[in-house]
């Protein structure tokens, strides 16, 4: 696939319909590989896998028909209008004219971008044309939806923006959603299921909920006049805390609803609670906790970074 | 919607029409390209008039006092001879023909580049058109777009004084846009095929720059095959830009001894095998 690298290593995964499902991980991590041969893009060298009912090896005619994919990259074409964009793509499907027509009219009415739909592309901002790219994705109803990196380079008020469009398509059309992303407070707050990937396997999958209990759950921090009898305390209720910077702290799952009972104990055996702070555990940490690190810049081909270069630069113009 | 069928040449005219719309919204390009060729024809053409070297005005011999009328008669006899017409600019303008033809259709490969480069490409693998209907599209729009082209050049031609032979009809125009259909469908597949796997706009210029005249001057479209030393006209042979320059010129000014089945035959040859070429190639190589 490159060269001799194994850019995606055995991955098996598993989403359901109607879920929006996360790829989450670091550039290089495998990501857009995987999107690439869910998406008929690239042949896996073993293995396979089903979109929508079909082999995406045996039988990538029938997997095309049932997807709609938002690439990385914008790939409207600058020299033609919003308008036209979508006229070409609904052809490439072959829906017939009319069909297209009102498609189209309201798919850019969905994306706000109605006022601009007779606008050449090249004068569109960043965020209209991740917009028109999401319109492009659906012209043909798909009932799986691949976004990669649907806010790539975009501002954090734009991408909110656009998280609201697609929650919106997804409220509207009910297809299954499967998108990758580098932002873990994105794949956090739209995801109902997350996987984690790194160096090209996937090393965790689960809901946000569960990923973030995986690690031993909330981190609750005391402060206590007593240390050692509230270590002996939290021991007996099966808690291995950590003295640090003078005060206790320990993982707790499901803090809000288990930590009176730890407090009634502790209070039950003389020691006073000063101060205590509980904080959930992030996808940060989460993700530092299965992967070993936070960011990992990885090598592109210069293809890849040629075309990433392209897609900021027109992002932020 | 997974039941809708899908025919063969399912997306050669989406693919087709996108490039289109994007060529008939920049004018100023398509009046660019025109140049070239016009220009040829305007000061090649008319400058070198080959003809005017065989007439009484330039031809005089010494001693001996021929009339006029026999000077100009044995001019006419050696231009029929040599080129088939007694003018040389409707020679070369038949020429320019194939001429633009060969400019446009090398174009084709850069269209293909760029949709690769900017990511494009990824997009539109992810359709349900075949891979090979994706770049055979793009030659569709290229061959639209020479014909458009060549019947500009052929109007300028007729406007600065391209005289087509006697018992001229519409069918000999229809073979002639027949003629370079062929010839452009076979030259922009043959582009595309070696832009299939670049990202490099650069090397394909550099290769466009590098065919272009050796392919122009390998062939008939300035002066006749047995004009050409040996060596030459052995490499010409092989030129679909000379069986297309002489089909026209067999069709439009009268140019006698074409055969225009062997013409045809090369042409529809040459673009078959391209064609044919540039579908299995991209079913195999498009796709990373």
């Amino acid at each position: 696939m490159y060269g001799r690298l194994v850019a995606v290593d055995h991955v098996d995964l598993d989403v359901g319909e109607g879920e929006v499902f996360a790829l989450l991980g670091p550039n290089g991590a495998g990501k857009t590989t995987t999107v690439g041969m869910l998406t008929t893009l690239l042949r896996p060298t073993e293995g396979t896998a089903i979109v929508g009912g079909y082999d995406v090896v045996r039988e990538p005619d029938m997997v095309r028909r049932v997807i709609g994919v938002v690439p990385q990259e914008y790939t409207a074409d600058e020299d033609l209008s919003g308008w036209e964009n979508l006229m070409f793509m609904a052809s490439l499907y072959g829906i017939p004219r009319d069909e297209a027509r009102r498609r189209a009219a309201e798919l850019l009415e969905m994306v706000e971008l109605s006022r601009f739909a007779r606008v050449k592309v090249e004068s569109y901002s960043g965020g209209m044309r991740r917009r028109l790219e999401l319109a492009m994705g659906l012209i043909n109803s798909p009932r799986i939806l691949f976004l990669d990196e649907p806010t790539l380079g975009l501002d954090v008020q734009t991408r909110a923006a656009i998280w609201s469009y697609i929650r919106r398509l997804k409220d509207e059309y009910g297809m299954t959603i499967l998108f990758t992303t580098h932002y873990m407070e994105e794949a956090d707050l739209y995801a109902t299921r997350i996987a984690i990937m790194d160096r090209g396997r996937i090393v965790k999958v689960g809901t946000p909920r569960e990923l973030k209990d995986s690690i031993g759950g909330d981190v609750v921090t005391l402060n206590v006049d007593s240390m050692a009898a509230a270590k002996e305390v939290l021991r007996s209720a099966g808690i291995d805390a950590r003295e640090y910077d003078g005060s206790l702290v320990f993982k707790l799952r499901d803090a809000s609803t288990a930590l009176p009972e730890i407090l009634r104990a502790l209070m039950g055996s003389g020691i006073q609670v000063r101060r205590m702070e509980v904080s959930e555990p992030t996808m940060d940490e989460v993700y530092l906790e299965y992967t070993g690190r936070r960011l990992r810049d990885a090598q592109a081909s210069s293809e890849e970074a040629f075309a990433l270069r392209a897609t900021l630069r027109r992002a932020r113009s | 919607m997974s039941s809708r069928r899908y025919g063969p040449l399912h997306g050669i005219w989406a693919v087709a029409n996108r490039e289109l719309i994007k060529w008939y919204k920049v004018p100023f390009i398509i009046g660019i390209s025109l140049v070239q060729p016009v220009l040829w024809l305007a000061l090649f053409g008319k400058a070198m008039n080959l003809g005017n070297l065989f007439t009484s005005s330039s031809l005089q011999i010494p001693g001996l006092d021929l009339p006029s009328q026999v000077i100009d008669e044995l001019g006419r006899d050696i231009m029929l001879r040599v080129f088939g017409v007694t003018d040389y600019f409707s020679f070369l303008a038949a020429g320019m023909l194939s001429f633009i033809v060969l400019f446009m259709s090398m174009n084709s490969g850069m269209s293909l580049i760029w949709d690769r480069r900017l990511g494009v490409l990824n997009k539109l693998l992810t359709t349900p058109v075949p891979r090979s209907n994706l770049v055979i599209g793009k030659s569709v729009a290229s061959v639209i777009k020479s014909l458009a082209q060549a019947s500009v050049v052929l109007l300028v031609a007729v406007l600065l004084g391209m005289r087509f032979r006697a018992g001229l009809s519409a069918l000999d125009f229809l073979g002639t846009y027949l003629a370079l259909s062929l010839l452009s469908m076979g030259l922009s597949s043959l582009f595309l095929l070696l832009a299939l796997r670049s990202t490099s706009w650069e090397s394909q210029m550099m290769i466009m720059n590098l065919v272009n005249m050796p392919l122009l001057f390998t062939s008939n479209s300035f002066y006749p095959l047995q004009m050409m030393p040996w060596w030459l006209r052995d490499v010409a042979v092989f030129n679909p830009i000379t069986y297309s320059n002489e089909a026209i010129r067999g069709l439009l000014l009268g140019v006698p001894g074409v055969n225009l089945y062997l013409d045809f035959a090369y042409l529809a040859a040459f673009a078959a095998l391209f064609t044919g070429l540039l579908a299995l190639m991209a079913r195999r190589m498009l796709s990373r």
